[in-house]
């Protein structure tokens, strides 16, 4: 009984967020002040006629309601405008863009989980030690770097030898898929190493405090009495539950991993979201700005939702 | 003196010592490194316009000159010392990482005491807005708000500060939840104080210390998200603080021509001071309460106090 009502509530918290997002979305770009019509058409001094026909356009004459019903349409119909800068639909844009946004943040996040998990699991068995001081500090020093600047000291160093912007080599002809693969798995590396060290610190010190945790309960205490060797302890033991807490820091480092994607796209040339997100702001591209952001919004919740769930899978204790 | 401040004193020794434990936090290694660069940055830029070398708006040597014993950081591209950007940089980031930290800590205070205080309909329909904060990415909100009003450093501050106030409102309801089951709080509504002056006299002297920490820890975010900002081209273009100095050398080739002097002293900058709000914010933090086990729900989710000699965690 429980157990449904806490995926119940979960879910519509899940679909009210959503919701709440889209409606943010329409109300930002539409009562903000200042005039809309002015605001999509972008010439200050437009003709009345002009302007009527805009709004008409638009659907700008309609009551605020009968806009925010269209809006919701639209959106639900994959109609989510056209885009100001290259006239093409703002969803088949977004699609591009996302489809090479995707590798790079989701290999980013597994390697800077896996390395956080290692340094935090090594540092924590071995507390008080240089080892472990070196780590964790060398940790709180990666969180501290901003992530423009990381991206822009690996620029400098690599500088010849890895490439710098793009997804592929420009004065490449006639690729096989097979090298175009490559070139752009080569192209991948900065921006992929860039959100490693931007993420993996805080995954290191969330583990390594989790860990440090789990090692003082009474069961590794009767572990240890058994004569259980160390190396079982540590991997059967204490890691399989100081590894909880990582579900809900993948869930939180959304919000982080998001917005490192953002920077390392605009300093690598990386054609993902990010970068359209920051090219709309340049271009003063509305349609665009108010895609990417919806996009972003929804997949984030949408993770934090499964996240929500896969915790309460591993440990159902949650709901209390 | 009423009746309820009385009893506290002598009931719950520990419930007094909020300011005493903050103090004594500095004797800390980690506390006192934290404090000890916050102070130094605090005063540098505040000296900024007296101990800056050269002019911040007059080229003084040639186009990207690496770093020499007139220059010590260099020059950047259009021959303006680097030094000089970077303490100038430094106070109006500092302004605006400490502006942005306290209207997060007036905004989350308040919803984490309303919040806590009166329970009930208020505290859910409250925390599920704290949720959706919490939720929603926030650095692509700063950016869509940040687009749609234009780039100012006023917007820059409002923005960061409206959005990042769900980790004080979260901490602080934790807190006051416990503060209003104990005797004195009972015991002040009991001989019929308002709740206005229960929240006044009881319930902020003893939260006062946390939000001392959580406004250090606010200022990591704030400066870290004005950085973002300036290098998406979203703050005050005319402004001179560090996240527009790494702009400006990023978009006017510092990176092709291997200038890493003009990004280096700013970067370098940002990542000392964030690293001291940190030690400093989290050693008051885990002094304070050493159970905040809240901090599995936060973005500083991670406790670095170690666990020797405390039962439990203690190996």
């Amino acid at each position: 009984m429980r157990r449904t009502g806490y995926i119940w509530k979960r879910s519509v918290f899940a679909v009210v967020t959503i919701f709440a997002a889209v409606s943010f979305n329409f109300v930002l770009f539409r009562v903000l002040p200042g005039s809309a019509i002015t605001r999509i058409s972008r010439v200050p001094n437009a003709s009345p006629s002009m302007k009527k026909a805009l709004a008409e356009q638009f659907g700008l004459d309609k009551s605020m309601w009968d806009q925010y019903w269209l809006y919701l349409k639209n959106l639900f119909t994959g109609n989510w405008g056209i885009s100001y800068s290259n006239r093409q639909p703002v969803i088949e844009n977004l699609a591009v863009a996302f489809g090479n946004t995707l590798p790079v943040v989701s290999i980013g996040t597994i390697v800077a989980i896996i390395l956080g998990i290692l340094v935090g699991v090594h540092s924590a068995v071995r507390r008080g030690t240089f080892a472990d001081h070196f780590s964790t500090n060398l940790a709180v020093l990666f969180y501290a770097f901003p992530t423009q600047f990381l991206g822009m000291m690996l620029l400098i160093f690599f500088a010849g030898v890895l490439p710098a912007a793009g997804t592929h080599d420009p004065f490449a002809f006639n690729q096989t898929p097979w090298e175009s693969f490559l070139d752009y798995s080569k192209h991948m590396i900065l921006p992929v190493l860039t959100l490693v060290l931007t993420l993996y610190a805080e995954n290191a010190l969330i583990v390594r405090s989790s860990m440090l945790e789990t090692l003082g309960e009474d069961y590794i205490l009767t572990a240890r009495a058994k004569g259980l060797s160390r190396r079982k302890i540590i991997r059967d033991y204490a890691m399989r539950n100081a590894l909880l807490p990582i579900v809900t820091m993948v869930a939180l480092a959304l919000g982080a991993i998001v917005s490192g994607a953002i920077l390392i796209e605009v300093i690598f040339s990386w054609p993902g979201i990010g970068r359209a997100l920051y090219d709309a702001v340049l271009q003063r591209d509305y349609p665009m700005l108010q895609g990417g952001f919806l996009i972003i919004t929804v997949v984030v919740v949408l993770l934090n939702y499964l996240a929500d769930l896969a915790y309460y899978k591993l440990d159902p204790r949650v709901v209390d | 003196m009423t009746e309820g401040q009385i009893r506290q004193s002598k009931v719950d020794p520990s419930s007094r010592g909020g300011w005493w434990t903050v103090l004594n936090v500095l004797r800390q290694p980690t506390a006192a490194i934290g404090f000890g660069i916050l102070a130094f940055f605090t005063v540098i830029s505040l000296l900024s316009p007296w101990i800056k070398p050269y002019s911040t708006h007059l080229a003084s040597c040639a186009v990207f000159e690496p770093p020499s014993a007139s220059h010590w950081f260099g020059c950047d591209d259009g021959g303006i010392d680097v030094l000089s950007l970077t303490l100038e940089g430094g106070l109006i980031s500092m302004y605006v990482g400490f502006t942005a930290a306290t209207i997060t800590i007036l905004i989350g205070a308040t919803i984490g005491i309303v919040s806590g205080y009166f329970g009930g309909w208020i505290d859910t329909v409250l925390m599920r807005i704290t949720d959706y904060f919490l939720v929603v990415p926030q650095l692509v909100l700063m950016i869509v708000v940040a687009a749609v009003w234009g780039p100012s450093l006023e917007h820059v501050i409002l923005v960061i500060g409206l959005l990042l106030w769900t980790y004080t409102a979260r901490i602080v309801r934790a807190q006051v939840k416990s503060l209003r089951e104990r005797v004195f709080i009972r015991r002040a509504i009991s001989i019929g104080s308002g709740h206005l002056r229960i929240i006044w006299r009881h319930i902020l002297p003893q939260i006062g210390p946390l939000l001392v920490a959580s406004t250090v820890l606010a200022i990591t975010v704030a400066v870290f998200n004005e950085t973002a900002l300036a290098f998406l081209g979203l703050s005050d273009p005319t402004a001179i603080t560090w996240g527009t100095i790494m702009e400006h050398a990023f978009q006017r080739a510092a990176v092709s021509t291997g200038s890493w002097w003009a990004i280096v002293p700013a970067g370098l900058a940002v990542a000392i001071l964030i690293m001291g709000c940190y030690m400093l914010g989290r050693s008051i933090e885990d002094a304070l309460n050493p159970r905040l086990r809240v901090s599995y729900l936060s973005p500083y989710s991670w406790q670095l106090r170690t666990l020797v000699g405390r039962g439990k965690g203690a190996l």
